[in-house]
């Protein structure tokens, strides 16, 4: 009786976990184009995911859109602005120490997360309830549509990513970019161009991530990409940086590692045990789970 | 030897007009409040400024070690009642050691990847603390009684500023800004990198601690709110806009830095604007910050500031 209800409370958290790590597998998959393409930790990715929810927001409540519409016009918005910041904070840079880009990165975060406090003042808002909450039971499993929601449509952006990284000319560019820069550049690709493209891309998924945790939890606010950007860095990390389908296993390992714990430790060590696998990670493996067999980086 | 005397003439010169402008009231409580923030946001800075500026180890956990000091310093004299002085030493060594304890392993880290390690590290004392019943948890530590005077800041701030600055000064400070330089020329012309690189570490820890033990004695509580990885930034920003590699950089942007944000205390968000748009802006157009990595100099210093405000800096 004990260790059925343990078994049974096991895979529900797994459930929890698969819904709440797509979400940072999105975010991650943000991270580590850029980081594959240009060795940037773009500490304003979060804040971007912020933005994209922000959007998604405003479109279904004054513009009075449904899912799809919304969905399209954040992740525009947020590829605009992602493209923005890269063009006016990082292409100065390009070049400079590291560590002043990562010190811009940090700026431009900043100016994100409050900047955004003064346009849609600090206090949280309610995201509207886009899908009637159904819960389904499976084998005394609850799983409700919006988790349903979130892992179709982060399987299906995965899976469109995938797509154009591995079979258009675009992609290839990206890839070629990220193998060797200077060698990309003498075969005529357009180098700043396809930076620029990385920095829509990602950016468009972190929208993405950003409205499905809206409808996820219900509630927005200007410093909600803080925690999820600094998770999602650490899956990126986990699954090796740079490299596309280490992100997405990074994110959903992350997001089922955090629900175990949340669900038998405590929910306060769930934050702390991201930090820890990042550690562990950087000091034991920093090529990340997946960093030396796959060549393919983005 | 004769500069820091001469330093040591003029913080207490400093100390003394301060001191008579406070007891005559002219500066009133809430100038006297930042008077003090500024002196602990100078030891912080200054600190990190020895890790990040000096020795060229991005870490963005400073407010981890801080936290350490609060919180110990508490622990020794609210909950064992010893004296003040055996708390602030007491963080300050409990920094140190969590300092080396974290140096040792993370330092084989570069760049980008130190910054994130360190952050890390940073979050995860915050949150184990958090879950530390016995320093009250998320409610934080009350009822700390307010030891912390203006004097207590100003001179440990004093002492901070020298310890430093002769650290920097000496071979072993030479040492540290070698590896700032070419690490792997340090290693060749035989300085035994890791070691240095702990050591600073380990300095700029205690240090932190001490701010904290200053911080949490002066606003009766120790929180873990204050030291989110938001602090770590904060002090960051002040070693990065005042230039990396330069005490007096650190010394005036904390003061600059303390005053705009007790200027814009009702307006914080813009504070951070601000900030941000201070740091991206002198990234883009003065990477190596306000100073550089040059220091000023008294004679610079008493020409511009009119005899000046920060004795203590003077002594380079």
């Amino acid at each position: 009786m004990e260790a059925s209800s343990l078994t049974q409370q096991f895979f529900q958290q797994l459930i929890n976990g698969i819904s709440l790590g797509s979400i940072y597998a999105l975010i991650a998959l943000g991270y580590t184009m850029v980081y594959g393409i240009i060795r940037l930790i773009n500490f304003a990715h979060g804040d971007i995911y912020m933005l994209g929810a922000y959007a998604g927001y405003f479109a279904t409540t004054f513009f009075k859109m449904s899912f799809f519409p919304a969905l399209i016009f954040s992740m525009v918005v947020a590829s605009t602005v992602g493209m923005l910041i890269e063009r006016l904070a990082y292409r100065p840079l390009r070049g400079a120490p590291k560590i002043a880009i990562l010190i811009t990165a940090i700026g431009v975060s900043l100016l994100l997360e409050y900047g955004g406090m003064i346009l849609v003042t600090p206090q949280p808002r309610t995201f509207p309830e886009l899908f009637s909450t159904a819960t389904y039971n499976f084998m005394g499993l609850v799983v409700n549509s919006q988790q349903i929601v979130i892992l179709v449509v982060s399987l299906a952006l995965m899976f469109i990513l995938t797509y154009v990284v591995n079979h258009t000319k675009v992609g290839k560019a990206m890839r070629a970019v990220s193998f060797d820069t200077d060698a990309a550049r003498l075969m005529g690709i357009n180098v700043d161009r396809i930076i620029s493209f990385t920095f829509a891309i990602g950016s468009s998924l972190a929208a993405a991530a950003g409205i499905l945790v809206g409808i996820y939890y219900n509630s927005i606010d200007p410093l909600m990409g803080i925690m999820p950007g600094l998770k999602a860095f650490v899956a990126a990390v986990l699954g090796g940086i740079g490299v596309i389908p280490g992100a997405m296993v990074g994110g959903v390992l992350l997001g089922v590692i955090e629900a175990l714990v949340s669900g038998f430790l405590s929910s306060t060590f769930r934050d702390a045990a991201a930090f820890i696998i990042l550690i562990v990670i950087l000091l034991f493996r920093p090529a990340g789970l997946f960093g030396k067999n796959i060549r393919e980086k983005v | 030897m004769k500069r820091d005397l001469m330093g040591i003439v003029g913080a207490v010169a400093l100390y003394a007009l301060l001191m008579g402008l406070i007891e005559s009231e002219v500066i009133g409580a809430f100038w006297q409040l930042n008077i003090v923030l500024i002196c602990i946001n100078i030891i912080l800075a200054v600190s990190l400024n020895l890790i990040t500026g000096f020795t060229g180890q991005f870490s963005i956990g400073h407010a981890g070690f801080m936290a350490v000091g609060a919180y110990l310093s508490a622990v020794f004299t609210v909950k064992l009642g010893l004296p003040y002085i055996v708390g602030i030493l007491a963080g300050a060594a409990g920094a140190a050691i969590l300092g080396f304890a974290i140096g040792l392993p993370t330092l084989r880290l570069k760049g980008d990847y130190l910054a994130i390690a360190t952050l890390g590290l940073g979050e995860i004392i915050r949150i184990t603390i958090l879950n530390i019943p016995y320093v009250g948890g998320a409610s934080g530590l009350m009822g700390i009684p307010r030891y912390t005077t203006f004097t207590w800041a100003f001179f440990l701030m004093v002492i901070t500023v020298l310890f430093i600055k002769n650290f920097i000064n000496s071979s072993h400070g030479r040492a540290c800004i070698s590896i700032r330089e070419n690490e792997i020329a340090a290693e060749a012309m035989g300085v035994d990198t890791t070691k240095y690189k702990v050591i600073a570490f380990t300095i700029g820890a205690t240090f932190a601690g001490v701010a904290g033990g200053l911080f949490s004695h002066y606003f009766y509580i120790a929180h873990p709110a204050s030291f989110t990885f938001m602090k770590s930034f904060d002090i960051l920003t002040m070693v990065v806009l005042g230039g990396m590699g330069s005490i007096t950089g650190s010394i005036t942007t904390a003061i600059l830095l303390t005053y705009i944000s007790a200027e814009l205390a009702s307006y914080p968000e813009w504070r951070m604007v601000i900030y941000a748009l201070l740091l991206i802006v002198l990234m883009i157009y003065r990477p190596q910050g306000l100073f550089g990595n040059k220091e000023l100099s008294l004679k610079l210093f008493s020409r511009i500031l009119g005899g000046g405000q920060r004795g203590a800096a003077e002594n380079k």
